[in-house]
């Protein structure tokens, strides 16, 4: 760590405070984000960190960076990290007990191995090098000196960089389209099924979403009136798994009506 | 010119192959009329060759560059001198009657056309042998005949114990073969020459080690071509093939190769005396082993062929004897070619006649329905004693001889075994004369014998012309020596001293010739059985089992050979395929370990990644020190 | 105060984001770790940016966020497909890849 030199290019002070205050913050939280269980809690460490980053962006004259880091970032990115958690299940928890043998060392070494490597060879890069500083760069102000280069030097990948986002955007939606294997009902032979069903309960429909659910979570499942859990609230993939969740402990307790007599037949 | 001797009958052969069924009319035909062209060419040759100087008898043509590589170059030429005339004329001669007789012969067979093609096949390749002008020229011819001996000693291949003679006589050819290879190779990293011509110049500069031991792999390369010891079990299975290749191949020519190729390299021989004595050696006892094994065969076309094994046996004597012998060696060589294919196509009348049976218990009282067959067979028998005026008697004398002459202990003893030989040659030429031509009959039921068509006695009437002729034609006045001096013997003038006259030696056979034909005569014109007697002397045992030629050679070489094989492939099973199924083992194994890794958990995965940045971090760490 | 503390406060975040990836076993929340290792870098762009004198850093971090937008919402869209028919957020489930 070369904290002894004074040379032309340091830091200024403010900037030393926010790193310093801000840069172990950043360390623990993404070590946490390896040790916590719940995935839900990654996500949002994650995000922190992520904001500590666009804070050391701004710092350092990337301010178009700082703001994309925010916006893109932990805005567009880690929301859809959480959409999917949401998707998936959101109390899906990983046990901490390894089952690959020697995994834990290997990587626990291999952690050693990089970070040790990594400093001592960016040590090695900077050392007694002196910072220039972004002043001159900067001229004009950072957005249009980023646009001045993107658009001329680098005009070529961003074409092909815009041209991935198509794809992805492309890819994503293909991977995620439902390809339906049977021909989709009609309205008429929609209607025809719920009247023939075996049972005229279900000709008038199911109810709203919500109406019946104890629990926001996709695997907890709905109450009937009559205390059973509705099947049919739950995604046919979670109940063929068996993650479904008791619903007992959501249960309304006892209903006291204070007008009915006991005994009375309903 | 020299080319179309060897091009005619190699056009026969090609066209006959590649012809197939559609030339099964008159392909015996063509092949038979190449054949008769290429001996006109010859003979035109010859005549045209006596008709020049001494100097100018050798031609040569250059066919076109075969190898040309760096400073080595091979050209396939050809050279014709008064050596390789004698072997055109006697190859063409013979192979043009066999093919005559063939037509007869092989009357009955479906695939007479084939057999045809690989008589010119034959024919071609052994003219290439005697026409090439350097050892590797020579080399394809030798090999080629190999080729054409293998196809028709296994000619009726769906006798499975012909085709394994036919492989029995390939194989043993082969380890010849790599004799001849080994001689080339020597030829060439200590003289830096392979062709005749260059080799004879440069010869006398080269170490003795080196002549010594071209010498040696020569000898090694003729007994296995020829059937010397050790080399010799493979000529009496050869008699699988049908008679004429018998004739032509097995007495004639082939086995002749060696005594060629010795003679050819006599420029070798007579700067390496070791050699020359290894094989004068071989020779001596060849000829005794061959005697030896002809008296106790009952198949008459397995004594014929143990007696060609001792006559070759006989030349190589001779042309182990140094400058003085190699002219009697070729001179024996042709008047064997005579003499014996004569016999064999005799055998092969008989057999016809007898309803394809070789065994001679089941002959007798033949020479009355066979007369023809049995005059020819008779006159070659004679020439085979050597009794005079007939063929062998001139060449086999002169071999005793010049034996004999050879001085000292060497002398003696080669002189002796040549003695020796030619009585035991005559006992059992006598043998198969009487059991197949005269005594009681024998025969079979169904036997009805008869004499051969004309196509068949034509040819051995004339070689019988031969046998009787041919041996005073080539010793009046020297004829032959003098004709092939030239070639074998212009570096020596010496004479040898004559230590015993000629006149000695020839009292001295006829004497041996005669105690042996009394012998067989007495013992066979009795009665004879149907079967061989089983309580006979261990010799006879040992002599109808080929003097264990074949229990010797499977238990020195075949079956430590196929423990070798057992054991490399029971290494290669265990220790080869074992490693290798143990490294993909062991790849499975750690990919067992590996898989542990792979848990399926993203988690452990992340910590994996996270250590991987670890090492990095550390390396970049590392590195910016 | 030198800036480059905070490019130690950077390093530091990093390295708790990178542990709990590892750690947690909620997709969100592994999801949330991952969300904030790109925070730390572009704090460190910002930092720098300061240092050189320069608006580059500063450029690079707004398309970082941009990026990490349509990362955020194209991931959360698969954690929602896969919770449809896992019914589990867990990231130790989908553990297919073991066979």
């Amino acid at each position: 760590m070369n904290l002894a030199m004074l040379v032309a290019g340091q830091t200024g002070t403010p900037e030393a405070v926010m790193f310093w205050i801000l840069g172990p913050l950043s360390v623990i939280a993404a070590l946490s984000m390896l040790l916590v269980k719940k995935a839900v809690h990654s996500a949002l460490l994650m995000a922190w960190v992520m904001i500590t980053l666009a804070f050391f962006y701004i710092a350092q004259d990337a301010p178009f960076l700082g703001i994309v880091q925010v916006v893109v970032y932990t805005g567009a990115v880690m929301m859809l990290f959480l959409f999917i958690l949401m998707l998936v299940g959101v109390d899906a928890s990983d046990s901490l007990v390894e089952t690959i043998k020697g995994l834990r060392v290997v990587a626990i070494l291999a952690a050693v191995g990089i970070g040790g490597l990594l400093v001592s060879l960016l040590g090695r890069a900077t050392l007694g090098r002196s910072s220039a500083g972004l002043e001159e760069a900067n001229i004009g102000g950072n957005v249009p000196a980023i646009a001045a280069l993107l658009f001329s030097r680098y005009v070529w990948a961003f074409e092909v960089v815009s041209a991935l986002l198509i794809t992805a955007a492309l890819g994503a939606m293909v991977l995620a389209h439902h390809q339906r294997v049977t021909p989709r009902a009609t309205q008429k032979q929609l209607a025809v099924m719920r009247f023939r069903g075996k049972t005229l309960s279900d000709a008038a429909g199911l109810p709203a979403p919500g109406v019946f659910a104890r629990h926001n979570a996709v695997d907890v499942p709905a109450l009937l009136p009559d205390g059973s859990p509705a099947t049919n609230s739950i995604t046919k993939t979670l109940r063929d798994r068996g993650s479904v969740v008791d619903p007992r402990p959501y249960q309304l307790s006892e209903i006291k009506n204070s007008d009915s007599t006991e005994g009375e037949e309903r | 010119m020299i080319g179309y001797l060897i091009g005619l009958p190699l056009l026969g052969a090609t066209l006959l192959l590649l012809g197939g069924r559609r030339t099964d009319k008159w392909g015996h035909l063509l092949a038979t009329a190449l054949s008769a062209s290429s001996f006109a060419l010859g003979a035109k040759l010859f005549f045209e060759m006596l008709a020049r100087p001494t100097e100018e008898r050798a031609i040569s043509q250059k066919l076109f560059t075969w190898i040309h590589v760096g400073g080595f170059q091979v050209d396939a030429g050809l050279l014709l001198d008064q050596l390789s005339i004698c072997f055109v004329l006697l190859i063409t001669g013979v192979g043009t009657l066999i093919h005559i007789y063939s037509i007869s012969y092989m009357s009955h067979d479906h695939d007479r056309r084939r057999f045809f093609a690989y008589l010119n096949l034959f024919i071609a390749a052994m003219l290439l042998l005697v026409l090439g002008d350097s050892y590797l020229n020579l080399y394809v011819g030798w090999e080629g005949v190999g080729l054409a001996s293998y196809l028709l000693i296994g000619f009726w291949n769906q006798k499975p114990t012909y085709a394994t003679a036919a492989k029995k006589a390939f194989v043993m050819n082969r380890i010849g073969d790599m004799g001849l290879s080994f001689a080339i190779m020597i030829s060439f990293a200590t003289l830096g020459a392979v062709s005749f011509k260059d080799v004879a110049e440069r010869a006398p500069a080269a170490s003795n080690a080196a002549l010594t031991a071209m010498g040696i792999m020569l000898l090694v390369a003729a007994t296995g071509k020829s059937a010397q010891f050790p080399l010799q079990a493979w000529l009496g299975d050869a008699m699988a093939g049908p008679t004429p290749v018998s004739a032509l191949i097995h007495a004639a020519t082939m086995v002749t190769a060696g005594v060629y190729l010795i003679t050819r390299s006599n420029f070798i021989f007579d700067l390496a005396p070791d050699a020359q004595l290894a094989v004068a050696v071989v020779g001596a006892i060849t000829l005794l082993f061959g005697a030896l094994v002809g008296t106790a065969k009952d198949d008459i076309k397995k004594a014929l062929a143990a007696s060609t094994m001792s006559q070759i046996g006989y030349m190589i004597l001779g042309a182990g004897l140094g400058p003085v012998g190699y002219a009697f060696a070729i001179m024996h060589l042709l008047t064997h070619g005579f003499f014996k294919a004569g016999m064999f196509l005799g055998a092969g009348s008989v057999m016809h006649g007898m309803n394809d049976e070789v065994n001679m218990r089941k002959y007798g009282a033949l020479r009355a329905a066979m007369p023809i067959t049995a005059i020819t067979f008779g006159l070659g028998y004679l020439a085979i004693i050597g009794i005079p005026p007939f063929a062998g008697f001139y060449s086999k004398d002169k071999l005793i001889e010049v034996a004999l002459n050879a001085g000292g202990v060497k002398g003696l003893l080669l002189g002796g075994a040549a003695l020796i030989g030619a009585g035991i040659t005559a006992f059992y030429m006598t043998r198969v004369v009487v059991l197949t031509f005269t005594g009681k009959a024998r025969w079979d039921h169904e036997a009805h014998p008869h004499e051969s068509p004309a196509l068949m006695w034509i040819p051995m009437a004339l070689l019988a012309v031969g046998s009787v002729a041919s041996g005073y034609l080539f010793t009046r006045g020297d004829a032959l020596v003098n004709w092939l001096t030239p070639v074998v013997a212009h570096h020596h003038t010496e004479h040898h001293e004559e230590l015993y006259s000629p006149l000695t030696i020839s009292v001295v056979a006829l004497s041996l010739v005669a105690i042996g034909v009394l012998t067989a005569i007495f013992k066979y014109r009795g009665d004879v059985s149907n079967t061989a007697p089983e309580n006979v002397s261990i010799f006879t045992r040992i002599a109808r089992r080929d003097l264990l030629q074949d229990a010797v050679n499977e238990a020195v070489f075949m079956r430590p050979g196929q423990a070798l094989t057992e054991t490399l492939v029971k290494v290669d099973k265990s220790a080869i395929d074992g490693t290798v199924r143990a490294v993909g083992l062991s790849a499975l194994g750690s990919a067992q370990g590996l898989r542990k890794l792979q848990s399926g958990y993203v988690r452990s995965y992340a910590a994996v990644i996270l250590a991987g940045v670890v090492s990095l971090l550390l390396v970049i760490w590392v590195v910016t020190q | 105060m030198n800036p480059a503390n905070y490019l130690y406060i950077s390093a530091l975040l990093f390295t708790i984001g990178a542990v709990g990836v590892v750690v947690r076993r909620n997709a969100i929340v592994v999801f949330m770790c991952i969300e904030l290792m790109l925070n730390a870098s572009n704090l460190a762009f910002v930092t720098f940016a300061r240092i050189n004198g320069n608006l580059d850093g500063q450029i690079i971090a707004f398309f970082t966020m941009v990026v990490a937008a349509c990362e955020v919402v194209v991931g959360l869209a698969i954690i929602v497909t896969i919770f449809r028919s896992r019914r589990s957020a867990s990231v130790d489930v989908a553990s297919l890849l073991k066979r």
